[in-house]
Formats: structure tokens, sequence, C-alpha cells
């Protein structure tokens, strides 16, 4: 058996090899969408159960599941698109891959159901081409769904016809921007698109559409078979049910974790084993690497839903869960952090192009003791230019990081710039945690 | 240009989008064709921008735009790290310096042999399973100590 925690509902009876449809329907998969269609449930009905759920969009911004459901608009003739966010690649987020591998129909009934709330008449899944295997054993779960009448024409024998299919993505974090991910769908650059409109008005191919993530899709069944008050009361008003969260970094079992909205993070953090072997919690980034970071303390007396989190000065975001112990030179961390925005910026708004470049090759020249005085200013200053001036939020996902760092671990890199040493782990000169990564790019070498 | 056996594939991928956004397709078929021919030379970008109606620029900005497509030929076997914040916290760093040893390569390079390229890699959703390695863009290796990259190395060696 997989064990998630004694609060698992989204993950629980799973053993690893039980993910076909026979075993999903042992454990009660797809008695949802058969009642819904047998008693014809008006779709207003469903939305609205969602809607008292209060289930939070899965994938970031945590934005309310069932009123982003009302915004298709109900008349819109021909075609109008579900899509599902499986384009995991915000660093420390590893929870839809076990989703997509343990429980794929849980995904499936969810789009199928949403695609009946909302009148639409397909769904695609974007999975990151990463995990090629995932995608293909998905599109086996597609099959054996269109085989038992699930999917495709009248299904189960009502006016109601569906489709889901598996799109690719192959290495581009952008895509897990909405209207990025809906650029690449129509076989183009993912590059985000300026909004408004929204997806829901001009969405996949100017058709109304609606973006989840994987795991919000996943709550759904479970949502029609309990009750939207059953979920809600398993979390905190306003952040009803569980959520999985990936717990990774300095902790002695780094994994996903289930557990109810509103669990004190000491309790997950027991969960995952607790920090190794002796080492004291230093810091904690809480919902995914474009969340800002909390100092230990801070965190310790935080409890693990989108409320408490953002009270306390951060994000729940996608739950990922960072965790580093006092051996962590922040510098290094950050050093890390702004090399993956770098990399992975669309080049489409010159303040986040640019400006990405500018915030890693600076924190690296003070990770690596070439720090000059005037950097931290240079590094507030470039962060306030990014930030809010982009089209999507990889701009504020990049500066955020930078500015919370600096926040709460400024002395770390006075230390590094003044003394051109780390107050962690001694002499810069020999980076810590390997030296991979802490070359520059030959491009960049010019630059810097 | 590609083989039967890559067009029908290819038909496969066409057939889940709406008949006039073939076009949708094209990200799939560049995978197909690089799964045969092992990176995308400008002639066979060409012959997916005709199989799919499309201008080949529009098929270029494709291949270039996402991390994953060879643009020029690589090793036989192309080895990706991620070297993101959560994975060097949990020793993926090492595990990168240790490939680096062992193949006496840099990212980004190939060894003599023809046989490796190292690439530096972005998150690859496995994060608790660090340190994880890609073969091949399709082959996930997770909890990756120096012992089982060895262990990797001298299984493709032999293959
Ligand atoms: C740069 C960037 C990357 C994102 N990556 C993802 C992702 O990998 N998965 C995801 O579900 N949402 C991601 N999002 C959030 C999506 O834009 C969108 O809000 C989400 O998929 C909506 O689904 P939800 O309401 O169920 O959370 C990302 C957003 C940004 C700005
Ligand atoms: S951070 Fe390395 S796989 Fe996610």
């Amino acid at each position: 058996m997989l064990d998630y925690g004694p609060d698992a509902i989204l993950m629980a009876g799973l053993d690893g090899a039980n993910w076909r449809l026979a075993d999903y329907e042992k454990r009660g998969g797809y008695e949802a969408l058969r009642k819904l269609l047998a008693d014809q449930v008006p779709p207003e009905r469903v939305i609205a159960e969602v809607k008292k759920s209060a289930l939070r969009g899965r994938g970031g911004a945590g934005f309310p599941t069932g009123l982003k459901w009302s915004f298709m608009p109900r008349q819109f003739p021909g075609a109008k698109y579900m899509v599902c966010n499986s384009d995991e690649g915000e660093p420390g987020t590893c929870k839809d891959r076990d989703l997509l591998r343990y429980n794929p129909h849980s995904v499936i009934e969810g789009m199928i159901i949403a695609g009946y709330a909302t009148g639409s008449t397909a769904g695609y899944n974007y999975i990151h081409g990463e995990i090629w295997a995932l995608y293909e054993q998905f599109e086996e779960a597609i099959e054996e769904a269109r085989r038992a009448g699930y999917l495709g024409r009248d299904i189960l024998g009502s006016a109601f016809s569906f489709e889901v299919y598996a799109h690719p993505g192959f290495g581009a974090y952008i895509c897990g921007e909405e209207t990025g991910l809906l650029e690449s769908i129509e076989g183009k650059k993912g590059q985000p698109r300026f909004k408004p409109p929204f997806p829901a008005s001009f969405g996949l191919y100017g058709k109304p559409t609606t973006v989840n993530n994987t795991e919000t899709f996943a709550a759904v069944p479970w949502i029609m078979r309990h009750g939207g008050d059953a979920f809600l009361n398993l979390g905190r008003p306003n952040n009803g049910g569980t959520k999985l969260f990936s717990v990774t970094g300095h902790v002695a079992r780094p994994g996903n974790y289930e557990v109810r909205l509103g669990t004190p993070f000491a309790r997950l953090l027991e969960m995952a084993g607790g920090t190794r072997a002796g080492k004291r919690l230093k810091a904690v980034i809480p919902g995914g690497s474009s969340m800002p970071v909390l100092p230990a303390d801070v965190m310790l007396a935080t409890d693990m839903d989108y409320d408490s989190i953002a009270k306390a000065g951060s994000m729940l975001g996608s739950g990922a869960v960072i965790v580093m112990d006092e051996t962590t030179c922040m510098v290094r961390a950050l050093e890390r952090l702004s090399y993956f925005y770098f990399e992975e910026s669309c080049g489409q708004c010159t303040p986040c192009r640019e400006g990405t470049g500018w915030l890693y090759r600076v924190v690296h020249r003070i990770e690596t003791g070439r720090g000059r005085a005037e950097d931290l200013a240079l590094l507030d200053n470039v962060s306030d230019n990014i930030a809010g001036r982009t089209i999507c939020a990889l701009g504020d996902a990049a500066a955020l990081p930078v500015k919370s760092f600096l926040k709460h671990f400024r002395h770390e890199f006075e230390h590094h710039i003044e003394h051109r040493s780390c107050l962690v782990s001694g002499p810069d000169s020999e980076p810590k945690w390997g030296r991979a990564g802490a070359h520059l790019p030959p491009a960049m070498a010019r630059a810097a | 240009m590609l083989s039967p056996e890559s067009l029908r594939r290819i038909d496969r991928e066409i057939a889940k989008y709406p008949a006039e956004h073939k076009q949708s397709a094209v990200m799939a078929a560049l995978i197909v064709a690089q799964d045969e021919k092992g990176w995308l030379a400008t002639e066979t970008m060409d012959f997916v921008a005709q199989y799919l109606g499309m201008a080949p620029v529009a098929v270029y900005e494709v291949a270039s735009f996402y991390n994953m497509y060879n643009l020029e030929p690589a090793g036989q076997y192309k080895l990706t790290v991620c070297t993101c914040l959560p994975c060097g916290l949990q020793g993926s760093l090492d595990a990168a310096d240790h490939l680096k040893a062992r193949l006496g390569v840099d990212f980004g390079e190939t060894t003599a042999d023809g046989r490796f390229t190292l690439k530096e890699g972005e998150c690859m959703g496995a994060c608790a399973m660090a340190p994880v390695v890609l073969v091949n863009n399709k082959k996930m290796h997770d909890y990756m100590s120096n012992a089982k990259l060895d262990a990797l190395l001298d299984e493709l060696r032999k293959r």
C-alpha cells in the first residue's frame, strides 16, 4: 500500500499497481458520473455543489473552482473545452505525477463531470514531456474509459457527449501558465496571452475554455459522491478538503503527503520524518519555488491552508514545501532559483527576459565571491522593475523569491559581499552542494 | 522522409484535434520525428511542416522554443539532470558532478566516443525522488545515488 497519511481521500486505497479502470470502479470510481447522468442532475446543481465544497485551484493561484466553472457561457453554441494542466514543472512540485501514475481515472472522471457541468464538448490533458511513460499510460486509461462508455457519444445512454485526449508538452515551464498552455496546444510557442479576454470567453481555438490543475479535477468525483459539505468540513471555511503537499529538501522522507487543509506545518514536517538527524530547521518555501521564503519560526507557527499561509507572508501555491535546514547557504539557494527563472523566461516581455538574466548574474557573482557593495540595491531595483510589469505571473515568480530572501536573510548576502566568504559553509571558492551549475553559461560569462 | 510507422503515429495525434487545427499535432509530430532520426534536421522539420500544412518557420519556432528537441545531433544517450533548488538540496548537484567526472564532459558537451551528452535540466516534476536523471527524454531514473549512476552508465555502455 502507498501511504499518503491517515487523512488521504484522493490517494486512498492505492497500492502502486491498481490504476486501471476495474480497480478504480472497485474503489467507487465513476459512481458519481453514473448517478449524475442517471438522475439528469442539472449542470447548475453540479457547479453549486463544487462552490459549496470550497475547492480552490490546486495549480498555484487557489482560485475557487466552482466560481471559475460558472464563467463558462451556457448558451454558447458549438465547441467548448475543459483543459487539464498536468504541466507540473514548478520546482518542488511532484504531486500530479503521483495522481497520473496511481489514480489517472480520478482525473478523467473529474474532467468528464466538469465537462458536463459546463456543457463542454472535449477535454485535453496537457502532460509535460518529462514523464513520457505516464503520457502513454494516460492514453491507455482514456481508451479504457472510452470502451466502458464513459467517454464518446451519448455517454451511458444519456444525451451528453464528451471526449478526452492527451497532449504532450516537451520542456517549457511557461506552458504551465494557462494561456501559454493553450497556445502550446494550438501548436505554437507557449507564450502567454494578454488577459482579458480570459479563457472562459476566448480560450482554446478561441472557444470558451476552462483550465484546471490535475489535482483540482481529481477532487471533483469525491465531492460529487460525498457532497460539497463533507469536502468543506475536511478543511476549513474557504479552504475545503485535503491537499497533496510535496515535501522536499532537507527532510528525512521527501515525498507527497495528503493532509486536511489547516493541518499545522509542524505536523506535516513530522510526517515527512522531520529535518535530517540533528539539524535545525532554517527556512521553508511553502508553496513552490515562485513563492516567498519564510523563516523557521514563522512556519512552525503556521497552518497549511491558503489563508493561513497568506497571513504568514507567503502563498500555498502548488503545495510544494521546500525545507532547508541550518546547513543551507541562502545565497546559493537563491542562485539556484534565479537560474531557473532565467532559463525559463519565454522572452516575450522585456522586463522579464532581461530582468531574470540580471537577477541570476548578480546573485551568481555574490555567491561566487565577486559581489559588489551596490548589488543588494540593484537586486531590489531589478525585482521591482519586473514584478507587475509582465503579461504573465512568471515575472512575479522570479522577483518575489529575491525580495523575500533579501528581507529575511539579508545578512548572509552582506557577508558574502563584504567578506567574500560564506556565513554557513566557509570560503566561496568551493560552491556548496556540488559545483554543478556554479559555472556561467559561455554567453553570460562575457556579460558578467 | 519518415517511416510508415512514424506517419501512423503522427496520424493518430492529428485525429485528436479538430480537422482545421492539424497544427496542434506539431509537438507530437516533432517528438515522433526525433524518436526516429535522433535529432531534428532542417529537412526533417520541413517534412513535418509540409505534412501538417504549416509554414516551415512555424515549425522551427516550435522546435526551438521547447527544450527537449535536439536541434543538432546529440550523443547516443542524452542524460539530463535536474539542478533546481529542491533537487539540489537532495544531492542532485553532487550527482551532476559525479557524472561530469565519470564522463569527462561538462553540461552541454558530448563524450569523444559519441556515446553520452550531458545536459542541465529544469524541474521534471519528480523532486521528492531526487536525484533525477532523464535518458533520451523519455526514460526517467530517480533516487540516483553515485552507485546507481555508475550502474546506469555501465548498462547503457553495454547496450
Ligand atoms: C509561470 C507559471 C507556471 C504555472 N505552472 C503551472 C503548472 O505547472 N500546473 C498548474 O496546474 N498550474 C500552473 N500555473 C497556474 C495556471 O496558470 C492556472 O492558474 C492553473 O492551471 C489553473 O488551475 P486551478 O484553478 O485548478 O489551479 C502556472 C502559472 C504560471 C504563471
Ligand atoms: S526540482 Fe528537480 S525534479 Fe523538480
